[in-house]
């Protein structure tokens, strides 16, 4: 993936190519998942049907084990589906081989937690470097496009600190900075502000719709939080029990614009 | 994950647990420093024989002995060739030809004779034998006290220290530390003896008619030979003590007396071999009882004694003794090589047992790790540069270590020796090569040991790695 000066701060970013645009970013088809606990079998995706645009900002939503942490995680390539399938891009992961997965992970997908999951021993520089070792992109460059991605977030100052040193929103948004280090054109963000405060949260939360509206990055978020959900995502998925319950669209999330959108952002 | 990246994140990844990596590493050292140890006194030992052997001559020489000498007859190997009374002499034109033959450095009479020696009026009977000057680069006279023959001829004689002792009437009494012999040489350098000995003197046409009477009897005419025996003196001086081990086992080394050759040769002495070979010695020139013959180098003694076999001679070299030597000490370095590799193979363990709990240290940070795109390769060749590095620094430090242990024992050693008066002597041997197969081994001893944690941190579920508090 070609990198520009402005990979960041484009408005009107070519992210996603009009094939893509055309057919949803992620379509989730008849989705299992299953775990055996001892003798008890543990439905934690269970038949799920859902289409993602490109570009669009859905929430997940329900309460702890309605199994929307594992819809993500099998989004992301990090957990293979029992049944069914998950196709992102016209690729079907199920049938990717681990490297496969692992390099869709690398350059498709970015991702957010609830813990951040900075590595501890790193400084934020190189935790947001990290990506681009595994992506093997040159000693170089890795340098200036992590402090830019540092400064996207506003860290550029903190770049040499460790993560204990800095604080939940601070790490959050270093987590933010690594996730789009190799261009994703997916975010997927995990509960990003369950351990932060309101007003903390609400500023990573800014950051997560800029990233949707100024780079047209397709974005799945996880949370328990309706309100939150309500006030930014532009679509309501409702899990429980493993099962998708309900799919509202969110006026409110796509008309709140701080900002003007990628003209192909949506159709 | 380019080489580079993966090395950095692996030592830092080290320096993270120092304590418990520093153990490990600690492991490795002792483990190869104990394999290097091992190997270094195998090979030290290995070549501080060999170079007393090659030093002591018995590699390059060949010992000739006539098939007449009927002190060999019936020996397996001898069976074939010559019946021994038509097999030829071992006389001088003889040892010029097995001179000229390729590879031989000298070939020199073996003269030997019991005689009579006064010093101070007082006799002493004992064993005399010539040395040729090549002698004198030899181990065994190495440590002559005073110095060796000024000449060939010379008519000087150097004195095995037992026999200093008996001249000077000092018999090592048992229990007390033996006189030096730098005591023995001092009282007695530049003085003289007076060797009494049986001079062969040829009288071929004086006794041509009790030779003709004698002969008569044989098959085919030989020319008759006679000689007289008369006795002589040859006036001696003292140059040299030397203390030879009597239980050597070169030759010359045996007699208590030794004279140059050149002078040993034209004393004429009668030798035992003489009555025997009266009946064909045709000529004045003098018989051997045996020749030795030096050779170039060892590697050449066995074509040296295979061409003198085929002139019909008797050979006789240690060669065989010096191969089951080695064989002995290729057996000595495995065995040594084992117990050294015990210690590395406890180190082994202690790097799987590391990596094992390093993965469960970072089995979140594998985790993030696989979740931001890490492939399981990447993660298995971390581990894997995590096991190398401390391998090879353990491998590093062994080497150091294993090296150090040597030199302290060895200088131990020869502190010990010099106490009890030996020549010091390197025992301790690190050849390159052993330092490239010490660090080589113990690198990839780590990799192999690093071979299950990485396969199991790179085969983590990163859902339950991520999980994990």
């Amino acid at each position: 993936m070609m990198s520009s000066p402005d990979r960041f701060s484009s408005k009107n970013a070519p992210v996603v190519g009009t094939a893509v645009v055309n057919s949803p970013a992620i379509r989730v088809q008849q989705l299992c998942r299953h775990y055996r606990m001892g003798e008890t079998l543990i439905r934690a995706v269970d038949g799920v049907n859902l289409e993602v645009r490109a570009g669009e900002f859905i929430a997940l939503l329900g309460s702890s084990g309605s199994g929307k942490s594992s819809v993500l995680n099998l989004i992301a390539g990090l957990d293979r589906p029992t049944s069914g399938s998950v196709i992102v891009h016209e690729r079907d992961l199920a049938q990717l081989s681990r490297e496969e997965l692992a390099h869709y992970r690398l350059h498709t997908v970015g991702m957010v937690f609830q813990s951040f999951n900075l590595i501890a021993s790193m400084t934020l520089a190189e935790n947001v470097e990290l990506p681009m070792r595994f992506a093997e992109v040159d000693r170089a460059k890795r340098d200036s496009l992590a402090n830019e991605a540092l400064a996207r977030v506003g860290l550029e100052e903190r770049k040499n600190h460790r993560p204990s040193e800095l604080s939940g929103g601070e790490q959050q948004r270093a987590a933010l900075a690594r996730a789009l280090i190799n261009r994703p054109q997916l975010l997927l963000a995990d509960e990003p502000t369950g351990n932060l405060d309101s007003h903390t949260g609400t500023e990573i939360m800014n950051m997560i719709r800029d990233f949707n509206q100024q780079l047209g990055m397709t974005i799945v978020m996880v949370t328990h939080e309706r309100a939150l959900a309500e006030r930014y995502a532009q679509r309501l998925i409702f899990l429980a029990d493993g099962k998708l319950v309900g799919d509202e669209s969110n006026s409110a999330g796509a008309t709140e614009k701080d900002y003007p959108r990628a003209e192909t952002d949506r159709p | 994950m380019k080489l580079p990246d993966l090395t950095e994140l692996a030592l830092r990844n080290l320096r993270e647990s120092l304590l418990r990596n520093s153990l490990t590493t600690i492991g490795i050292s002792v483990g190869v420093a104990s394999l290097v140890a091992m190997l270094s006194l195998g090979i030290g030992l290995q070549q501080l024989t060999s170079r007393r052997l090659m030093k002591s001559g018995l590699f390059d020489t060949v010992v000739v002995t006539s098939r007449r000498d009927l002190r060999n007859f019936g020996r397996e190997e001898e069976r074939s060739g010559p019946a021994p009374a038509e097999s030829r002499i071992l006389d001088e034109p003889t040892r010029q030809e097995i001179e000229r033959l390729p590879n031989v450095s000298e070939a020199y009479p073996d003269i030997r004779f019991i005689t009579e020696l006064r010093y101070e009026d007082k006799p002493h009977l004992t064993m005399v034998a010539a040395l040729p000057t090549s002698a004198k680069s030899s181990d065994a006279f190495e440590t002559v006290q005073g110095q060796f023959f000024s000449s060939d001829v010379a008519p000087e004689a150097i004195l095995q220290k037992a026999f200093a002792e008996e001249l000077l009437g000092k018999t090592p009494k048992p229990g007390i530390d033996e006189t030096k012999v730098a005591e023995l040489a001092a009282p007695l350098m530049g003085k003289e003896l007076t060797m009494r000995y049986a001079q062969r003197e040829t009288s071929k046409s004086a006794s041509s008619a009790e030779a003709a009477d004698k002969t008569t009897s044989g098959d085919h005419s030989v020319s008759s030979a006679a000689y007289s025996v008369v006795s002589r003196e040859q006036k001696l001086k003292i140059v040299g003590v030397a203390d030879l081990d009597p239980e050597s086992m070169r030759g010359p080394t045996r007699a208590r007396v030794f004279l140059p050759l050149g002078l040993a040769e034209s004393l004429h002495v009668m030798q035992p071999t003489d009555l025997r070979e009266i009946s064909r010695a045709a000529s004045d020139q003098p018989v051997y009882s045996s020749i030795s013959v030096r050779v170039k180098n060892p590697s050449q003694v066995q074509k040296v004694e295979d061409a003198i076999k085929k002139m019909g001679f008797n050979t006789f070299s240690i060669l065989d003794a010096s191969r089951s030597i080695q064989q002995f000490f290729k057996v000595l370095d495995v065995f040594l090589g084992i117990f050294g590799s015990l210690a590395l193979a406890v180190a082994f363990i202690g790097i799987v047992n590391t990596l094992v709990m390093a993965i469960l240290e970072r089995r979140r940070e594998i985790g993030i790790m696989k979740a931001i795109g890490a492939s399981d390769g990447d993660i298995r060749k971390l581990f894997f540069a995590e096991a190398g590095a401390m391998g090879l620094l353990g491998g590093i430090v062994g080497v150091a270590l294993g090296w150090a242990i040597g030199q302290v024992i060895n200088v131990g050693t020869n502190i010990y020796l010099k106490s009890q008066s030996f020549p010091a002597e390197h025992f301790w041997s690190v050849p390159w090569w052993l330092v490239a197969f010490a660090l080589a081994f113990s690198f990839f001893v780590s990799l192999a040991a690093g071979l299950y944690p990485a396969r199991r941190a790179a085969r983590l579920d990163p859902v339950q790695a991520l999980r994990y508090e």
